[in-house]
């Protein structure tokens, strides 16, 4: 409690610093922690700018972890990456209901079940039409009911169509869970089990990393990787290429294999937004269940029948 | 207010200055000493109270996994709970605000019950709103970090405006009775006697005192009837804003304004029975004010019945794709039985068997208006929480207990505490202060207690 507090005195002191002159705080952050003794090289070199404006290659043992850094992040990360469009297509064609992408995802965030940011749901939209599986994410709607209800901002909207949650600032009141209509927010009922070590990390929106007890988290769309160029967990785990990430402007999607002219595979393949008349524009796109890899097989397994572990 | 202002002649006054009298010795004889029973009562209330912090407690050590609720029914008895006492506190509004609109005058000995129930049912809203919240120690982001559009800003705004009136609402008629209590309670502990003292402001009696008071309360009775509507309204877009099936309606304003009203008569009507029997206040409190009380009621409910049929029938009627699921659920589904009891006992039984003089005898009106309040609690409910579990998606692949939600003991300990405390606010305040108005009631009677001070004043 104590520690939290302290770090938040501090978080508030370095947010002004940071609105003042991040770069020259982050620089200077950056100088300090070159001026120790020198540790290691790992070989590694980073691009950073000083405090008088140049970009510098250094090697990244040189970079010290400053709370700085993690703070610039948070305030960062409410923005986005500029000139991104990230997007995603789902095959439903493709889908066997391998569960890969649930582990995958789960894996890759350090979550454990009943936990899952994307869901794989049993569909039959009437009596006659056959079953199929469907894979769900969260939509990062460009017109989101969730981010309009949270009353304090803590989750956003960014320009690169992400919708991210602070849970520095959650206050828990889960409005926002009431508010999408899909269902794809989940709470820190109790506190959530973490790796080793993981609470001394910095939190940023863009890993939903650490988690939080009494805070919402969702499916972020992985941009801690996205930038990179890397695809998310849920795109490579899937072993039938089921989900295409990709980049709007780019008018691009790959599952790691094929990459297909997002535009074209929309229009060719009759793409589609689940429950589009509810107008919230979501940022996943659906192809509908034809030509399937797979027959459908009724999931005789019941999967995630145990609620939280307490700790 | 309705009779000649007449002139008070020396005989007249002496007449109405012992009727003002004999009323405040009635008024103030509950006040001089707190019965054995009374005792048990607060006690009883303060347990209950306790053990809702010990169950808090618990919440805040562990989160919110104590409860019942998880990520499908995510809002539960805590929220239905907030508007439940939102919803009652409208009456405050509606008995000494909107009457008072009117030519009636009957309704003047019952203005403060209603609106201590009004500032005792929007003090525990505010708070049991927190005890929901993931991470209650974050509730001044609110105020560093608030985003406009959200409902829940609208809410804390209207809430805390509504407190503030209501408080004022309730405080300023009660001057003179405040004056009172310093001038004759003169045997109370020292505390008692200084708070009188305090809270009095000094008030004596003068033409300009009564002046400014009179004025204020007309001021505050109009500002706070847009303010009750907007804080129900408010409250209902917390819902009526989200896209669900069974929340997404425009319906949901004046539906929840209107049963608000009802459920807060009942209140007042249970308030009044327990008043009139524990405080010997049958000359204030009368048949009469009963048998208005049950006709406000069934208009009231007829009023609620027509929302309702509004807000289920109508898409009954089209039963559309994912509100079927929902609507099926609660006509014949798992809640049916405390949908049909909600709609049977809470509005379609006191809305017929009001209409008959003879039940709107105290005894028989507060038997029907007990089942109208728990049943608005009920309904609350089940504005809630069944929603919530009939999402668009299936709910598939989770643990059984997320599929359903029955609230844990924690949770009902918290609420129970709530309800508790509403309570305990209403008993201790009738226990320091005269639960009747002396000079709005005296007015009823034609007698001007500004004019007898003004005389007494002129006298001294």
């Amino acid at each position: 409690m104590e520690n939290e507090e302290d770090k938040s005195d501090r978080r508030k002191f370095l947010k002004l610093g940071a609105l003042a002159g991040g770069a020259v705080l982050l620089g200077s952050a950056i100088s300090k922690a070159v001026s120790l003794e020198n540790p290691k090289e790992t070989g590694e070199k980073v691009k950073v700018l000083t405090a008088d404006g140049k970009l510098v290659e250094v090697d990244s043992c040189h970079l010290k972890h400053h709370p700085a850094v993690s703070q610039m992040a948070i305030l960062e990360s409410r923005k986005g990456i500029e000139g991104k469009k990230f997007i995603m297509v789902i095959d439903l064609g493709r889908c066997g209901n391998a569960r890969k992408c649930i582990e995958g995802c789960q894996k890759m965030h350090h979550k454990a079940a009943p936990t899952e940011w994307i869901k794989v749901k049993e569909m039959k939209d009437e009596g006659l039409s056959s079953p199929y599986w469907m894979p769900q994410p969260c939509f990062h709607c460009d017109n989101p009911p969730c981010t309009k209800v949270c009353p304090v901002d803590a989750t956003f909207k960014r320009e690169d169509g992400i919708v991210l949650i602070d849970n520095e600032r959650c206050i828990g009141c889960r409005f926002c869970m009431a508010a999408c209509p899909y269902n794809a927010r989940s709470f820190n009922w109790a506190d959530p089990v973490l790796p080793f070590g993981a609470t001394e990390e910095a939190y940023s929106p863009e890993t939903s990393f650490p988690a939080k007890r009494g805070t919402v988290e969702k499916c972020d769309f992985c941009p801690d990787m996205g930038k990179h160029g890397i695809l998310p967990d849920c795109v490579t785990a899937c072993p039938n290429g089921t989900i295409f990430y990709g980049d709007e402007n780019e008018d691009s999607v790959t599952n790691g294999e094929d990459t297909f002219r997002l535009s074209e595979l929309l229009k060719n393949r009759a793409g589609y937004r689940y429950l589009e008349d509810l107008g919230t524009e979501p940022r996943v796109y659906y192809l509908p269940p034809v030509n399937r890899n797979f027959p459908f097989e009724e999931d005789t397994v019941a999967h995630n029948t145990e609620d939280y572990k307490a700790i | 207010m309705n009779t000649e202002h007449q002139i008070l002649t020396p005989e007249l006054a002496e007449k109405q200055s012992l009727r003002r009298e004999e009323m405040r010795a009635d008024v103030l004889r509950p006040l001089e000493k707190i019965g054995m029973l009374g005792k048990l009562w607060i006690a009883f209330l303060v347990i209950i109270l306790l053990i809702g912090c010990y169950a808090y407690y618990l919440q805040l050590k562990d989160g919110l996994i104590v409860t019942g609720l998880r990520d499908y029914a995510t809002w539960g008895i805590y929220i239905s709970n907030f508007v439940f006492f939102v919803a009652i506190s409208l009456v405050g509004a509606l008995i000494s605000s909107v009457l008072r609109f009117t030519n009636f005058t009957w309704y003047r000995p019952i203005t403060r019950i209603a609106e201590i129930i009004a500032v005792a049912g929007v003090c525990w809203a505010g708070l049991i709103i927190i005890v929901d919240m993931g991470r209650p120690e974050r509730l001044l982001n609110l105020f560093t970090h608030p985003r406009l559009q959200s409902p829940i800003l609208w809410d804390v705004v209207v809430v805390s405006t509504y407190l503030t009136t209501s408080v004022l609402l309730l405080y300023l008629p009660l001057l003179p009775g405040i004056a009172i209590c310093r001038n004759t309670l003169t045997n109370k502990p020292k505390w008692q006697r200084w708070m009188y003292k305090f809270l009095a402001l000094g008030w004596t009696g003068t033409e300009q005192q009564w002046k400014i008071m009179k004025r204020s309360i007309k001021m505050l009775c109009i500002i706070i009837i847009p303010l009750a509507i907007s804080i129900h309204t408010v409250t209902s877009w917390l819902f009526a804003m989200t896209l669900r099936p069974g929340w997404d309606s425009t319906n949901f304003g004046p539906y929840f304004v209107a049963g608000a009203f009802l459920a807060g008569t009942a209140c007042v009507i249970i308030g009044m029975f327990v008043f009139r029997k524990v405080y010997h206040l049958e000359k204030y409190i009368t048949e009469v004010h009963f048998d208005h009380m049950g006709k406000l009621l069934v208009f009231l409910a007829l009023i609620y019945f027509y929302f309702n049929v509004n807000e289920y029938f109508v898409p009954y009627y089209k039963m559309k794709g994912a509100e079927a699921r929902l609507l099926n659920d609660l006509f014949s589904g798992q809640f049916a039985g405390l949908y049909w009891s909600a709609q049977l006992f809470g509005m379609f039984l006191p809305a017929v068997l009001l209409i008959f003089k003879k039940m709107r005898k105290p005894g028989i009106i507060t038997l029907i208006a007990v089942p109208v309040v728990v049943f608005a609690w009920v309904k609350r409910y089940l504005i809630v929480t069944p929603i919530l579990l009939n999402p668009y998606l299936p709910i598939q692949d989770v643990p059984e207990s997320w599929m359903n939600y029955f609230p844990s003991w924690v949770e009902i300990a918290i609420v129970s505490a709530s309800l508790a405390g509403v309570l305990l606010i209403i008993t201790i305040f009738a226990r320091l202060f005269p639960i009747i108005s002396i000079w709005e009631t005296l007015e009823n009677e034609g007698i001007e207690l500004e004019d007898l001070d003004k005389l007494n004043n002129e006298k001294a």
